[in-house]
């Protein structure tokens, strides 16, 4: 009897997924467990199988959202809701026709469970260890938090999941990423993968799946663990994953779409096997000392381009990439970031928008003002996590403070729904991209963790939430 | 998808790394559920200013690069989001293929399903393409290479499957929806059902 080779997380879900292997000549067709969907990546791919005549082959494991181009204006009922620009509101009628046409569950306007796509699946414990999970949009990475093998993709292959549920795809290799140490106060999951992004850079996991080990990511809440897995398509990684154990499945026990009763033990039971062997093979490791960490910020116009919060920007003097995102951001070599006035202060996207992000922000703010000058959008990952901020009180926290608190969506991160950072203003958000123009035209974009976003906004520039603690 | 088996050009050289899809075709353009006429808004925060006149500065915007359908970008082309309409607005704009050292995974995952040729060189040719701006070259998909005015050749890595595809424009769906019985045989079969 031959002993089975020890196999990394990703190996496992990879190989547990496999209709047809892949040789020389041909990818692998890979099966796709959860399908989720939204208005901007899916319109091409229904009208090609109105074009083929085709269905789609499993709409129970496929389910909708409208996160990209809805506003986040606060209404008292869902019918007042504008859509900014009739091209969007287009796109929203097309999903519902949509979705309608081919049978599928549609989280619509109106519905509580509505929210920004990477959200929703996990707070419906639709997102579930070992599963394959795939969306048209590269910041699914989000649901390989639960050790599930989840990445984005184009929209071609939005149709080919519709139609076959099954994806060719060629095996990645693999990237270990050890997080160890305990977090100061102040330090979150979102400056642990800034920091991660700007040692190993943006391109530094491109055709890797990363696997985040280590006792750092042990002892992460679930939100922290989505928040880095979600930014691992910044470091250009195919998925980022993370093995489940009893805080994943603490976190999903009772959620809407798991199993229940014997079904529930039996699932767990098969979850447990979801680890790296010991002595699996990575093709690459990188090791992080996660107890040195400060609150990051990014001072350019890449994830990677990233200092620790007191720290100065860095000289561009040799390196034109550098130089041209300087020139963009219009900040200074030699001078620290803090002493730049900020114009705008997000809070939201996949990265950042769930229940803890916001407790977060809001005990800084608590008793405090924003800044003269300051706009603050407070922007929950879903209609969930609204109600569940507001049980707490959490927007009477923030609208005390001189925030606005809106309705779910992702907003601000990329301008396509009405919210804008505005032209030449400087913005510390808490999203995932600071590319140029991603908040809209000529907005300059830091990113930080919502602590750090809470203390900016108080001060009106760039802040250490460290004095806040 | 058209099939690609030579291409001849004269090259359109934008040296700046880490070229991410947001520069592409910026995310407020995607509110269209059509996949045409997007090479309008190809790179249009670099090649118009915010009043919507030309940046004369900016390559695409150069009358001597006009009609070139060869793309060369510094490393890492395509990194940030999954949008399709990123080698949608390439394409619609003229542009059949992008070299580079790097390409993001998934942009050069949906380059290939339109036929836009995704090419990574090696460093040595790279530079030289980086500095000869509007260099005539002629690629060949059958041998993947590239053949350089100077007759100098450089073989270029390409999944067999994806060569294939292109060479003779196949569509990828059709190949999966062959395997319809063992889809489900899988489905039937599988220990647990998700």
């Amino acid at each position: 009897m031959s002993v089975e080779a020890p196999r990394t997380l990703y190996e496992k879900v990879w190989r547990d997924h496999l209709v047809v292997d892949e040789t020389d000549e041909t990818p692998a067709i890979l099966y796709v467990d959860l399908h989720l969907i939204h208005e901007v990546t899916t319109p091409q791919a229904f009208s090609v199988l109105r074009e083929h005549g085709l269905p789609v082959r499993r709409p129970d494991l496929t389910l909708g959202t409208m996160d990209h181009s809805t506003p986040t204006t606060p209404v008292r009922s869902f019918r007042d809701l504008e859509i900014v620009g009739e091209s969007a509101a287009n796109q929203v009628r097309q999903m519902q026709a949509n979705c309608e046409e081919f049978g599928l569950e549609l989280f619509g306007l109106d519905s509580s469970h509505r929210g920004i796509v990477h959200v929703i699946g996990p707070e419906q414990g639709a997102t579930q260890p070992g599963k394959t999970i795939v969306c048209g949009d590269s910041h699914t990475s989000t649901h390989g938090a639960f050790g599930a093998l989840a990445f984005g993709i184009g929209t071609t292959e939005v149709g080919h999941v519709l139609a076959t549920q099954c994806l060719l795809q060629r095996k990645a290799k693999s990237l270990a990423i050890d997080v160890s140490g305990t977090l100061a106060p102040g330090v979150t999951g979102k400056d642990v993968i800034l920091a991660i992004i700007g040692q190993i850079g943006v391109d530094g996991g491109t055709g890797h799946v990363i696997e985040y080990l280590g006792d750092t990511v042990r002892t992460m809440d679930m939100d922290s663990r989505m928040t880095m897995c979600n930014m691992s398509i910044e470091a250009g990684a195919r998925a980022g994953m993370i093995a489940p154990d009893d805080i994943t499945f603490d976190y999903l026990e009772g959620r809407a779409r798991v199993p229940r009763g014997q079904h529930w033990d039996n699932a767990v039971a098969r979850w447990r096997r979801l680890v790296s062997d010991p002595d699996a093979r990575f093709d690459k490791t990188v090791n992080v000392q996660a107890d040195q960490l400060q609150p990051m910020v990014t001072f350019g116009t890449n994830p990677g381009m990233v200092i620790g919060v007191n720290e100065v920007v860095p000289d561009g003097r040799n390196d034109p990439g550098i130089r041209k995102a300087l020139d963009y951001m219009q900040v200074e070599s030699g001078k620290p970031l803090t002493e730049s006035a900020i114009d705008v202060v997000f809070l939201g996207s996949c990265t950042n928008s769930r229940l803890s992000d916001l407790q977060q922000a809001a005990d800084i703010l608590q008793g405090r003002k924003i800044a003269d000058g300051v706009t603050m959008l407070v922007v929950p990952g879903s209609q969930q996590i609204k109600k569940d901020a507001e049980a707490l009180g959490l927007d009477k926290i923030f609208e005390a403070a001189g925030a606005s608190w809106r309705e779910s969506g992702c907003s601000m991160c990329l301008g396509m729904n009405g919210d804008t950072v505005g032209p030449g203003k400087l913005s510390v958000s808490t999203s995932n991209r600071n590319f140029e123009g991603r908040q809209g035209i000529g907005a300059r974009t830091v990113l930080a963790s919502p602590m750090t976003a809470a203390a900016s906004a108080i001060e009106g520039r760039v802040a250490d939430p460290r004095s806040y603690l | 998808m058209k099939a690609l088996t030579t291409l001849s050009s004269r090259t359109i050289v934008l040296p700046d790394r880490d070229i991410d899809t947001d520069q592409i075709i910026p995310a407020r353009f995607l509110t269209t559920t059509s996949r045409d006429g997007l090479g309008d808004k190809l790179f249009y925060d670099w090649r118009f200013d915010s009043d919507g006149g030309k940046n004369h500065e900016f390559v695409l915007n150069h009358e001597q690069f006009a009609n070139h359908r060869i793309l060369v970008a510094g490393n890492n082309f395509g990194c940030g989001s999954s949008r399709e309409h990123a080698p949608w607005a390439l394409m619609d704009y003229g542009i059949q293929a992008v070299i580079s050292t790097e390409i993001a995974d998934i942009f050069r995952s949906n380059a290939l399903k339109n036929g836009l040729l995704p090419i990574v060189v090696d460093p040595t040719t790279h530079e030289w393409l980086i500095n000869h701006p509007g260099a005539d070259i002629d690629i060949d998909v059958e041998s993947s290479t590239i053949t350089l005015p100077n007759g100098d050749v450089a073989h270029y890595p390409i999944d067999s499957f994806a060569r294939y595809c292109l060479l003779n424009g196949v569509d990828q769906l059709g190949f999966i929806q062959e395997h319809q019985n063992a889809i489900e045989h899988f489905e039937e079969n599988r220990p647990w059902k998700p």
